[in-house]
């Protein structure tokens, strides 16, 4: 079986699988890293959004060999050890979970949003896909709003 | 927790956040000190049977499975069989471990004629207290002294006369659907179990669901409150499967807050009066000049003894020397104050675990081939290709398709794709949409009014199916053995899936254990337990543990949804006022075969003798319509067809009082009326206009707006609350309606944690604008047609308002239920504010479908 090297949270990982598998799969069910989260497997529900050498992606279409050599941040990778990233820590003061399934990728979108626009607006929060059933849209716009002000 | 799977300890729990806090103690699945001690009121029934002293008995150990207790049920009485079928049962236990037998009944509390406290030693430093309030309420003798804050008629006068009252509308003011669960629940509401460990942790056993609806933190708030014990230092954990809570283990109906205020208060209540008596022995002080705060008792001269320290002396109280009553709301310092949730920072760190991401001991992924029509059965198979596929594990045939194991998801679904297989048709394979709309159109008994001399308003409505589409795809794991099972699923029904899973397998009902585990959302899809049904078959028949995942794909073509409905309505009316209003419901019936009609038997509906079906029932106490319109009747026909279909988000109310809710708007309309000022003249009790008030008041109601831009109203109450949606629409694009701004006004009673509430409230908007505007299903010829949130058009960020106002009224009483509450409101407010936006009046949902 083929064998893939790429950098995971900042470790490098070794792992054989087929080179067609999702990275989703290969994350959750080989390397055991659960935040991202099966929600549609067709990268349009977005739940399991994490990101590719810094950029928003969706695990569940990227096959593991084009991740080869690159690097990959999950949910799990966001924090620096016990101190959270900005944005996971409005998430906190919004208290915007509700059954949490999706926040891993919403958290992931809003990062890499933030990253390529300091300061959204409404209409730049508008474009994020990522589906909550549960309907936490409210409070994702005035965290990722907090962690605007925060990190600028 | 207390259910730790057995003592192999190679079989080790699934990790849970609440659980790893609460250290090693808690899951090494070994006997432990322990001590329980029951609370219970003196009977007032005069049965005498909790009046004598009883002896004590030891509880099981958590560590082993338990027969399932005994508890007669089924009198007519409520109150009176709450009463006596509520004293603690003596079960016999012969897998409990030997008791050291200081169980001897406690004499009378020092509270003459309150309670008494069973207590018994197991082995030590944990205190474990379970304690019934719920029958104190129920019972208006000693609900005076047991639960201060009850005010209002309890459940169980309101159930007193259910008989006599069915076929009379207005049914849920007196008793509706949560105080008949509440009622079923009483005989079992004292087997709440909160333990407080030596390591100073406080956990709360929760026979319940936690599915994002906030439970977990409104019970740690309680707890912590009644307690003086930090926030932090509560766990939560979700019970296991507890057949000995026979009705009592159902999440659903908005009745978790509802059901467990006064039981959870008890408990913590008499935990805080042991803690402080055994620091009063330890200090020799007297037990009334003592204080808690911070989990910990503190003495007048400055000392200071942690609960963690105190928690195996306070396990050998057997008479607390201060009362155990719960504080009364003027005393409650976290009940009432906006709680972040206890699980948020697991959330947000990827830490939370659900069903797909625990690791049990060789579970291997399973995916199922479904029918190509709903209900459709296996025809042919060939599965040579994909079993010599790599990594596949497995092939396997169950009644609902072709499971294929594999050692990974994708080697599983690859496979699964790879299958050869035909299918016969399902039995609705004839019908498509438009079909289903005609019978139920063709179901609807005639009105009873002809509008002979009067005017009248007529409305037709009708309302696609809806998938419930949590976002966490239903996922079990299963590890069947011979003579025993094992599952864990997020399961808002786990005795029933218990039983039923234990009847599939050949097993007795006690060799069977359901590990509930959080859900990634629900609203209503996990009363069914069909993905653990399939995986215990799976494990069977493959031999090993498998974890079983439903696809997105799968969930929308073969998963359950709100059924389809079509309603009629006519309401007559002269000079001004409305004389009569009828509303015809016609529903593809709806499965409630979740244990549903079993409680309301418990609950002393006799529903046979009523003439009742299980669905007449439920609609019967949850369907009132809260205006005063004349006369008013509301009749449900049934469609059976054999599509997948169960509760969702506040089940009839969603589409029965959305389309009262239009009706009402046009009615004003024609009467010349505006559709906030007819309502509030018609609206029954000053609370229900009090809500209507503030939210017309807050979101300005009338203020000019633009065109192509409205605002609309809607009003609902049920499970003892209220709520009013003001929303404002923007359909300046008709094909693309966005809501601006919400203001929403809600009193449901007494607020555990007004930042969860708002939560609730929030989505049921979420779930309104969806529906309403956007996302349902279609059948074509026995399929399903949507197959993911592509083409189910759940709402989106840019579908949401970018603002949301709540306003929480002063609580008019004891806690009411708010998961569902805000759905029919929001969903009618949303309808209304598009006719009034586009000058249509919108008669088929969702809008654009």
């Amino acid at each position: 079986m083929p064998s893939h090297t790429f950098v995971l949270n900042g470790q490098p990982v070794t792992v054989e699988a087929p080179d067609d598998m999702p990275l989703l799969w290969v994350l959750r069910d080989k390397l055991g890293v659960t935040g991202p989260k099966y929600g549609c497997g067709v990268g349009v529900c977005r739940a399991c959004t994490s990101h590719l050498d810094g950029a928003e992606f969706q695990p569940c279409t990227v096959a593991v060999k084009d991740c080869a050599g690159r690097q990959v941040t999950t949910i799990e990778g966001l924090a620096d050890g016990d101190t959270l990233h900005p944005v996971q820590e409005a998430w906190l003061a919004c208290d915007v979970a509700q059954c949490g399934f999706c926040q891993p990728g919403q958290i992931m979108t809003a990062v890499a949003l933030l990253r390529r626009n300091p300061a959204p607006t409404d209409a730049d929060i508008d474009q994020i896909q990522n589906i909550c059933r549960c309907g936490t849209y409210p409070r994702i716009r005035e965290a990722i709003k907090q962690a605007a002000t925060r990190t600028a | 927790m207390a259910q730790a799977p057995g003592p192999a300890p190679c079989r080790p729990c699934p990790p849970h956040p609440a659980r790893r806090r609460s250290g090693p103690a808690r899951s090494d699945g070994v006997d432990r000190p322990l001590a329980r001690s029951y609370a219970h009121p003196r009977s007032r029934s005069g049965t005498g049977a909790g009046a004598a002293p009883r002896p004590a008995r030891p509880e099981p150990s958590p560590a082993r499975r338990t027969p399932p207790i005994s508890t007669p049920v089924a009198p007519t009485d409520a109150p009176s069989r709450a009463a006596t079928a509520g004293t603690p049962q003596t079960p016999s236990t012969p897998g409990a471990p030997a008791s050291s037998g200081s169980g001897s009944a406690a004499p009378e509390s020092p509270r003459p004629g309150r309670r008494r406290f069973l207590t018994y030693l197991l082995a030590a430093p944990t205190l474990t207290v379970a304690a019934r309030a719920g029958l104190d309420a129920a019972a208006p003798a000693s609900a005076r002294a047991a639960v201060p804050a009850a005010t209002g008629r309890t459940a169980a006068e309101r159930a007193s006369s259910p008989p006599q009252l069915l076929g009379l509308p207005g049914i849920p003011d007196v008793i509706d659907l949560g105080d008949a669960l509440i009622l079923a629940g009483l005989p079992t509401s004292h087997l709440l179990v909160l333990e407080v460990t030596s390591d100073g942790r406080a956990a709360l056993h929760v026979p319940r669901l936690e599915v994002g609806q906030g439970l977990t933190t409104a019970i740690a708030v309680l707890v912590a409150d009644e307690l003086d014990a930090r926030l932090a230092d509560v766990d939560v954990p979700l019970s296991d499967g507890r057949p000995d809570l026979l009705f009592n283990q159902l999440t659903g109906a908005s009745n978790s807050v509802r059901s467990l205020y006064d039981p959870v208060r008890a408990a913590a209540a008499a935990a805080r009066a042991r803690l402080v008596t055994a620091a009063a022995r330890r200090w020799s002080l007297p037990a009334d000049s003592l204080r808690t705060a911070d989990s910990a008792v503190l003495a007048p001269d400055g000392r200071r003894a942690s609960y963690g320290e105190l928690a195996a002396d306070a396990a050998k109280v057997a008479v607390p020397a201060v009362p155990a009553t719960p504080k009364s709301p003027d005393q409650q310092r976290l009940v009432g104050r906006p709680t972040g949730r206890i699980d948020a920072r697991d959330i947000v760190t990827g830490k939370a675990k659900y069903a797909g991401d625990l690791t049990v001991p060789g579970a291997v992924p399973c995916v199922v081939a479904r029918p190509t029509t709903l209900n459709g059965t296996l025809k042919s198979l060939d599965a040579s290709v994909a079993r010599a596929m790599p990594g596949v594990l497995g092939v396997v045939r169950i009644p609902t398709g072709v499971a294929v194991l594999a050692e990974t998801f994708d080697q599983a679904l690859k496979a699964r794709d790879a299958l050869l297989t035909t299918w016969n048709p399902g039995p609705v394979a004839a019908l498509s949409t438009a079909d289903i709309k005609a019978r139920l159109r063709a179901a609807h008994a005639p009105f009873l009014i002809p509008p002979l001399l009067t005017q009248y308003v007529d409305a037709e409505f009708d309302f696609a199916f809806v998938n419930h589409a949590p976002m966490e795809v239903l996922t079990a794991v299963a590890d069947v053995r011979p003579g025993r099972a094992e599952l864990w699923f997020a399961a808002q029904t786990p005795i029933v899936a218990q039983q039923t899973i234990a009847a599939e397998l050949g097993l007795p009902q006690d060799a069977v254990t359901v590990h509930v585990v959080r859900g990634g959302g629900s609203f209503g899809r996990r009363l069914f337990f069909d993905a653990a049904l399939e995986a215990a078959q799976v494990s069977r028949a493959a031999g090993r543990p498998v974890k079983l995942m439903w696809t997105r794909n799968d969930d929308m073509r073969h998963g359950r949804m709100r059924p389809a409905s079509h309603h009629r309505i006519r309401a007559t009316h002269a000079l001004g006022q409305v004389l009569t209003y009828e509303h015809r419901a016609a529903t593809v019936a709806t499965d409630f075969r979740h244990g549903l009609g079993e409680a309301l038997t418990a609950a002393g509906f006799n529903l046979s003798v009523a003439g009742l079906s299980l669905a007449q029932a439920f609609f019967l106490l949850s369907e009132k319509n809260p205006y005063d319109v004349g006369i008013p009747t509301q009749l449900l026909a049934e469609v059976p067809l054999e599509v997948p279909t169960g509760s969702w988000r506040s089940v009839y109310s969603g589409t029965v009082r959305v389309a009262d809710e239009i009706m009402m708007d046009e009615l004003a309309r024609r009467l010349g009326q505006d559709p906030v000022a007819f309502r509030r003249a018609r609206l029954r009790g000053a609370a229900a206009r009090a809500v209507l008030d503030k939210a017309a008041e807050a979101g300005r109601w009338g203020r000019p707006m633009p065109p192509g831009q409205a605002q609309g109203i809607g009003y609902h109450d049920e499970h003892g609350s209220r709520v009013a949606y003001l929303v404002e629409l923007d359909a300046t694009d008709p094909k693309q309606p966005r809501v601006t701004r919400a203001v929403v006004a809600a009193d449901v009673g007494r607020v555990v944690n007004p930042r969860g509430l708002e939560a609730q409230l929030t989505g049921a908007l979420i779930d309104g604008i969806s529906v309403v505007l956007q996302a349902g299903i279609h059948i074509d010829h026995g399929a399903v047609r949507e197959g993911s949130y592509a083409d189910f058009r759940y709402a989106r960020q840019r579908q949401s308002p970018p603002s949301v106002e709540i306003h929480l009224l002063p609580p008019t009483g004891s806690p009411g239920g708010a998961g569902e509450l805000g759905v029919p409101a929001a969903s009618a407010a949303v309808a209304n504010a598009y006719a009034r936006a586009t000058g249509t009046s919108p008669r088929s949902f969702p809008i654009d479908f």
